[in-house]
């Protein structure tokens, strides 16, 4: 692992890990939890799909899901290799989980930008 | 009251035996001892070969650290009233090589103390006519809880890390790197940091806080670390968005 | 890490650079004569069961497996948005089957305890001075919770405002 990037990739850490934290609870609780199971009344299609034609709210979304990505990756790789003692597969390890969040990152973007109708 | 308590003490006599055994020893029960006073009264009345480490006897020396009952504690300081009926497990630090009985090896922690510069560095000493090098109480109360460590590696004990990547610097290492960083005199952070930047440094922490937890000074190195990657952090992106005069 | 002996080659070779590096010293050490073996032990695999601390630490980063899938959860919420109506009612309709409500629970719960450990860490390394003097860590812990609050209410508005 090039080392110059570490500092780089724990400030996403950092990062991810406080939009995690601010945010995640009200959207899951919400998103997954509460509308689902009719708790509370649930924003019609119509309504969402006009919520996110805003650009700032496209902006909000990606952040939402790209930052905390990379907050996964960054502690699931240490887990991984702490807490099973991998340490020959330390570079192994570090590019799928990086690589995964740039790749959620990509599609998170591509599918933010495509999103019209 | 019970009048006398069991300890349960790591025996290794390295010319003797392959691998570290357990003996028990059955010493009185008083109320103002603490588990040194075990120690030593099993010195003087039972087993006089018992080899450990101590000195002042008031948390001071930081020479006395063991496990106790699992936990990495000052025997000075860990009173058997606190571990009563008993029996006590005393073994020697855990994650550092054991040389004899509850004696370990502390070359290493030695090494990596010296390795982060625990030192002033000065660009240029201001000569002596010039007096001494002033601080406000500000300034010194930046590192002042940094510099409280006595050196009794309590912390490499609680440390996974340390028992995982016997190369990692370290709680008390790292934590002192940052004392001198933070003093107003010291100008020697630049250097510090590249000794620190990679995974035998400041990144291979990953915030456990157990070293916090155990630190009998209250030095609290597992914040020092994390505001170390903080600034490093913070100063390395710097360095890649702004242009070079203005950092 | 070395196994279990660090060797007894150190009473006869001071300085012997197989020894040496293996107890991570310099050459020439000046205990390398008179200890005649360390005893090192391995560390388990299960270490981080063995204390209510390690176990602790490791239920924190493992919350972050939650994090990443409820990231996935939202990606597919808003890719269904730029599908059409059916295509969104059938994630509602996934996100409501009993499967889905357990694995939601359990991850809810994790992604609360982040929240929890996160706020209550972060003071530790973030040093916030006003007026050259440190603003003491509850304070930092207590913005970020008052932070929460508010960020939470905020977007619960927006979902809940968005019918009309
Ligand atoms: S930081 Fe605390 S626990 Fe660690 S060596 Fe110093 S005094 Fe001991
Ligand atoms: S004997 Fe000095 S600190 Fe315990």
């Amino acid at each position: 692992m090039n080392e110059r990037l570490t500092p780089f990739l724990w400030l996403l850490f950092s990062a991810g890990g406080t939009v995690a934290a601010l945010l995640f609870p009200v959207h899951v609780f919400l998103v997954a939890l509460a509308f689902p199971l009719g708790a509370l009344p649930a924003p019609s299609y119509e309504a969402l799909h006009g919520l996110v034609q805003h650009p700032l709210v496209r902006i909000y979304i990606f952040v939402l899901i790209s930052l905390p990505l990379f907050h996964w990756a960054h502690r699931f790789r240490y887990t991984l290799y702490d807490g099973l003692q991998l340490y020959h597969l330390t570079n192994l390890i570090a590019v799928l989980c990086y690589g995964a969040a740039l790749a959620g990152t990509a599609a998170t973007a591509y599918v933010l930008l495509t999103l019209t109708r | 009251m019970a009048s006398t308590i069991t300890l349960a003490v790591t025996r290794y006599r390295p010319e003797e035996e392959a691998e570290p055994t357990v003996e028990t020893y059955t010493v009185p029960f008083r109320k103002d001892w603490v588990v040194l006073d075990a120690l030593n009264h099993i010195k003087d009345h039972q087993d006089g070969t018992l080899s450990y480490r101590w000195s002042c006897r008031m948390g001071v020396c930081g020479s006395c650290g063991m496990m106790v009952n699992g936990s990495p504690k000052l025997t000075c300081a860990a009173f058997l009233s606190d571990y009563a009926p008993g029996p006590v497990r005393v073994e020697p630090l855990q994650f550092f090589p054991i040389v004899r009985d509850l004696i370990v090896d502390i070359g290493e922690f030695l090494h990596k103390l010296k390795k982060v510069k625990p030192w002033i560095v000065r660009a240029e000493e201001q000569p002596l006519s010039e007096g001494e090098y002033l601080q406000t109480p500000d300034e010194v109360d930046a590192y002042k809880a940094f510099s409280m460590c006595i050196n009794c590696m309590l912390c490499y004990s609680a440390c996974p890390i340390v028992g995982l990547e016997s190369h990692f610097t370290g709680p008390a290492a790292i934590a002192l790197a940052q004392r001198y960083n933070l003093d107003s005199r010291d100008q020697g952070a630049s250097g510090r940091v590249e000794i620190l930047s990679d995974h035998e440094g400041m990144w291979g922490c990953t915030f456990v806080g157990d070293c916090s937890r155990v630190c009998p000074k209250n030095v609290d190195p597992a914040a020092a670390i994390q505001q170390y990657k903080l600034t490093t952090a913070v100063d390395t992106l710097k360095s890649w968005l702004l242009p070079r005069g203005s950092r | 890490m070395n196994g279990d002996m660090s060797g007894g080659a150190g009473l006869h070779h001071v300085g012997d650079g197989g020894m040496t590096r293996r107890a991570g010293l310099q050459p020439g050490h000046a205990y390398m004569r008179y200890h005649p073996k360390w005893y090192r032990r391995r560390m388990s695999v299960w270490w981080w069961l063995q204390k209510g601390s390690y176990a602790q630490f490791v239920l924190r980063e493992l919350t972050s497996v939650a994090v990443a899938f409820f990231a996935f959860i939202f990606l597919w919420q808003v890719w269904a948005l730029g599908q059409g109506p059916q295509a969104y009612a059938h994630v509602v309709a996934r996100l409501g089957t009993p499967l889905a409500v357990v694995l939601s629970v359990v991850g809810f719960v994790l992604v609360l305890y982040h929240t929890v450990t996160w706020f209550n860490l972060a003071p530790a390394a973030m040093v916030v001075r006003v007026s050259g003097r440190r603003v003491p860590g509850w304070m930092v812990a207590a913005a970020n919770y008052a932070a929460w609050v508010l960020l939470s209410a905020v977007v619960a508005w927006f979902f809940l405002g968005a019918n009309q």
